[in-house]
């Protein structure tokens, strides 16, 4: 420092307090031109350096203005960059500069710091202009180059958007279109492409319109019209359209409309699918679901289909349905083989087709043998007859197979009414009862359904069905029907008589229900069941009775229970459990079951036997009684069947019968067997049996079946 | 720098931007003639502009230094435009050489120009993004990587809310913000209104019709509308004042009467 300031801050007037006064001026006059964010008293602070800069500079020898150049450029780096900072400097500069630092010189050193001070000036304006040029320069550099860097930002990532859109674009495996809304296509990629066969030229360049296709859903152009007008914003339809080819291509389309960022629709954007695999497939799937394989008819399930139709139309219709089954159909296919009973199947299909051609008939294969004809309309009474003769007469002519000619016949079920009434279910299992009756009436014609031959069939069903259950329930009892000594008129014992409390049906006797239970097998446990029962009532009569001699229980035994193989050990066990005499159980076996029974059969009775169960051969001279056959059975008692003693009833009776009867009874006592007469219903007859040598008897003369405290109170009072 | 994930609607600086117009303002020569023209078009109606923006950075100053002395080290600076001079880091890292300051502003240029200027400070950094889309700045790795958010941040929100439109709901993204601040965290605001400006309405209108027309419409909000902005601070005295009354450092009578216009405050998330 060349011109230390005599003095210090502290001294009053010495030159720090007047570079300081200076410095507080200047600041005053730049502060309110400057943009800084600093307060005023730290711009003073900033400038009083600077002061000292130009102060020194003032007194410098050799002069050198340079140093206020560099003041011009600090002003600037401190932000003071408006013009009017630089005026007001070099305005406080000209008017205190001198006068606060300017010392007490003589007038002469006075006019030589004047000059210096102008000097001064200058260097600062162009130390201020040329700072100020620089950073300009800079700044503005500064700014470019961010804006081109922000927009190589933004191309890179506008590339990078465009890559990734156009890498979606044609890598997407859906069919991407674009096209002007005057229908012209502008782009598409390669997805729909592919769809249209593979040549772009096939597609670009086209116009929309030219995808007119017949098949078109009647409300697809109304939509695309909709869509290019602005009035809708996107639409999606299933849509085919004509390959380059010539074949069709199925797509699921979706088209949208493009606005521009103003709302003006501008492109149109089609999104499509290819579904055409995917609807053959699914055509193909429909058609196999519903057809048959073997004929080509329609199946079951189409079948049901069109039938609900039919049946839930209102309106008056109508409908006729021919069930129809081959007569013996099973005997073809057993001697000439599968192959030549489907072929046959074939065959008849299609004559049963081209006899069902008029308007609103149609034919089916339920499955085996079994067809159907539907007819509707509104005159079916008479046509569903017609069409069953035409069935019938499609099968009078005999096909040929095998070089041979087989004459097939058919049973046909008709059923006929209005829609509206019954279900599909209902209206083909009518035609399933009614067809049986054809086929029970011989086959080779029709029959009309009948609502009471259908309930019967109905009732059967029900019946069957409900069995297991009801055994389960409890619904079954037993009565209880006594056999009475003919000689003294005593009771002998019982025969247990199933019966089935029905819930609807009410109390149903062993014939509606016996049969359907041999049918499922559910005799076994049934069988069973009264078995026991019978057993236990019998040893409680026994037990409170024991004075009368011992009450015998008659069971009867269904064939299926007689081939079942734990017979023998079921009826010990039961016998056991309730502790009766073997001796008072009597098993009753029908004649028919026992028609030609091998040794194997006769085993278990004969088991029973020599444990000392009575084998009663029920029902005795209604088969073909093989009297010679007697000898080899197991059997104790022979029950004459009702028919003899019914013919014991005519006046006067025929003396053949009376011979018949005394002879068999006379041959069963030669064999040591006792006879029991069924279905005593008068005194007279009683005496005559009697007479005749028949040794028990039941029927109602003597009492109808019931409860089993019923027996115990005959018992007491004897039966007569 | 991080660039948004997908292109920003483009660059042209044939259209003024609020940032540039607001470096002019400032005497800076980080801007185009186009952001001239549009400034002197709103100084025709207004002169005092560069005042008040003046006035606003000295605030923001102010803020800053509070901020710090409170112990507020970690700086959200959400519209932070073209850092000029005196920015927060600036300022912010005087005071304490550790502060830690994150720009967030949706203009391109200005995020590149805060690129540039930020090289080589590892304690501040600039995320493009929308003050209008506040999970988007707090998402931002730059975000994760320069604030702890279970510690207090003073979240300025200095010349920014007057530019958010009321159908863009900056009330729900100034509390979205506040919701993930941590408790003492500060919130600085200043904010346009024409209540303060030395001018008949009308002409303050016509200064407000330029940003309009540069598709930056300026929203001057009453004190009762910024007030709401406090929704959950608790206002540090002053409360919501005039710029050049908060914690004044110089005399108030002497500061410009454009020095008035406008409301500035800070608050405390309780």
């Amino acid at each position: 420092m060349p011109a230390q300031a005599p003095g210090s801050a502290a001294e009053p007037d010495g030159l720090e307090d007047r570079l300081q006064r200076f410095a507080t001026i200047w600041s005053r006059a730049v502060f309110p031109v400057t943009a800084t964010s600093l307060t005023r008293p730290e711009i003073e602070r900033h400038l009083l350096p600077l002061a000292r800069d130009l102060s020194d500079a003032l007194h410098a020898r050799p002069f050198d203005p340079a140093p206020a150049h560099r003041v011009g450029a600090a002003l600037v780096a401190a932000h003071c960059t408006d013009p009017d900072a630089l005026s007001r400097t070099l305005g406080v500069v000209d008017s205190y500069l001198v006068l606060y630092c300017g010392g007490d010189g003589e007038s002469a050193a006075l006019e030589e710091l004047r000059a210096r001070c102008a000097r001064l000036q200058h260097a600062l304006a162009a130390g201020f202009a040329q700072a100020l040029r620089e950073r300009t320069l800079v700044e503005q550099e500064a700014i470019a180059r961010s804006a081109l860097v922000a927009r190589s930002f933004a191309e890179q990532a506008l590339h990078a958007t465009e890559a990734r859109f156009r890498a979606v674009f044609e890598g997407a495996t859906i069919g991407i279109g674009i096209a002007d809304l005057e229908g012209n296509i502008l782009e598409v990629n390669g997805a729909l492409t592919r769809m249209f066969g593979g040549l772009e030229h096939h597609v670009r360049g086209r116009r929309v319109s030219e995808w007119v296709h017949p098949e078109d859903a009647p409300h697809v152009w109304k939509l695309y019209g909709e869509l290019v007008r602005g009035e809708r914003d996107d639409f999606r339809v299933e849509k085919p359209f004509y390959r380059g080819d010539g074949t069709v291509l199925w797509t699921n389309l979706t088209v949208s409309l493009l606005r521009d960022s103003d709302g003006r629709p501008q492109y149109q954007l089609a999104l499509m699918e290819d579904t055409t695999e995917r609807r053959l497939l699914n055509l193909r799937l429909r058609y196999e679901a519903t057809h048959d394989s073997l004929t080509g008819l329609p199946n079951r399930t189409l079948f049901f289909e069109r039938l609900d139709k039919v049946l839930s139309s209102g309106d008056g219709t109508r409908f006729g349905l021919c069930y129809l089954d081959l007569d013996g159909f099973k005997a073809i296919n057993d001697s000439l083989g599968h192959a030549a009973g489907d072929r046959l199947l074939v065959e008849v299909a299609d004559r049963l087709q081209s006899v069902a051609t008029r308007p609103g008939e149609m034919v089916a294969r339920l499955g085996g043998d079994e067809f159907v004809a539907l007819t509707t309309g509104t005159d079916t009474e008479q046509q569903a007859d017609e069409l069953a003769h035409r069935i019938l007469g499609a099968l009078a002519t005999p096909i040929r197979l095998d070089g041979r000619e087989l004459t097939v016949r058919g049973s046909v079920g008709i059923v006929e009414g209005p829609a509206g009434e019954r279900g599909p279910a209902e209206v083909l299992r009518s035609a399933d009862i009614t067809m049986y009756r054809a086929k029970a009436a011989g086959g080779n014609r029709f029959e009309r359904a009948d609502p009471e031959a259908d309930a019967r069939a109905i009732t059967r069903h029900g019946l069957t069905t409900a069995l297991p259950a009801a055994l389960d329930r409890g619904e079954f009892f037993i009565e209880y029907q006594p056999l009475v000594h003919l000689g003294d008129g005593s009771v002998h014992g019982a025969e247990a008589l199933v019966r089935w409390c029905h819930p609807q049906h009410g109390v149903l006797g062993p014939d509606r229900f016996i049969p359907l239970a041999e049918h499922t097998g559910l005799i076994v446990p049934l069988g069973r069941w009264v078995l026991q029962e019978a057993v236990r009532q019998a040893r409680f009569w026994n037990r409170s009775h024991a004075d009368g001699g011992p009450l015998r229980i008659n069971v009867n035994l269904s064939p299926t229970q007689l081939h079942h193989p734990n017979l023998v050990a079921d009826t010990v066990d039961v016998l056991e459990r309730s502790g009766l005499d073997p001796g008072a159980l009597c098993l009753e076996v029908t004649e028919s079951a026992l028609i030609g029974a091998d040794e194997d059969l006769l085993k278990p009775l004969r088991q029973l036997a020599e444990m000392g169960v009575d084998i009663a051969l029920d029902d005795f001279g209604t088969g073909y009684s093989n009297l010679a056959n007697l000898r080899r059975l197991p059997v104790s008692v022979l029950k004459l069947d009702r028919s003899f003693t019914q013919s014991m009833q005519r006046h006067p009776i025929d003396p053949v019968d009376l011979k018949i009867v005394e002879g068999i009874v006379s041959l069963a006592h030669s064999l040591e067997l006792a006879v029991t007469v069924e279905g005593v219903e008068t005194g007279a007859q009683a005496e005559q049996l009697r007479e005749l040598g028949c040794d028990t008897a039941q029927g109602w003369y003597y009492a109808r079946p019931g409860a089993p405290d019923r027996i115990h109170s005959l018992v007491l009072a004897d039966a007569v | 720098m991080e660039r948004p994930a997908w292109a920003p609607p483009g660059i042209d600086i044939s259209v003024p931007s609020v940032s540039r117009i607001y470096d002019y303002y400032l005497g800076g020569s980080h801007n185009f003639e186009v952001d001239r023209e549009a400034a002197r078009k709103a100084m025709e109606f207004v002169p005092g502009l560069p005042k008040v923006m003046q006035a606003n950075r000295a605030f923001m100053r102010r803020a800053v230094r509070y901020a710090v002395g409170e112990g507020v080290t970690q700086f959200l600076d959400i519209g932070s435009g073209i850092p000029t001079f005196g920015n927060v880091h600036e300022v912010a890292q005087a005071a304490d050489p550790g502060a830690r300051v994150l720009y967030v502003d949706h203009d391109p240029v200005a995020v590149a120009h805060s690129g540039a200027v930020l090289e080589g400070n590892e304690n501040a950094g600039v995320v493009a993004a929308d003050l209008r889309k506040p999970q988007d700045i707090l998402d931002a790795p730059e975000a994760g990587r320069l604030l702890d958010l279970d510690r207090p941040v003073a979240l300025l929100l200095v010349s920014v809310l007057h530019f958010v439109e009321d159908a863009d709901e900056p009330r729900r993204a100034v509390a979205e913000l506040r919701d993930a601040l941590a408790p003492g965290s500060l919130l600085i605001i200043s904010h346009a209104a024409y209540e303060g400006i030395p001018l008949p309405q009308e002409r303050v209108g016509g200064a407000v019709g330029v940003y309009r027309d540069i598709r930056n419409p300026l929203v001057m909000r009453t004190r009762e509308e910024i007030s709401g902005f406090f929704d959950g601070f608790e206002m540090v005295e002053p409360g919501l004042v005039k710029m050049p009354e908060w914690r004044p450092e110089n005399a108030v009578d002497q500061e410009d009467p454009y020095a008035f216009s406008g409301f500035a405050g800070v608050g405390r998330k309780a």
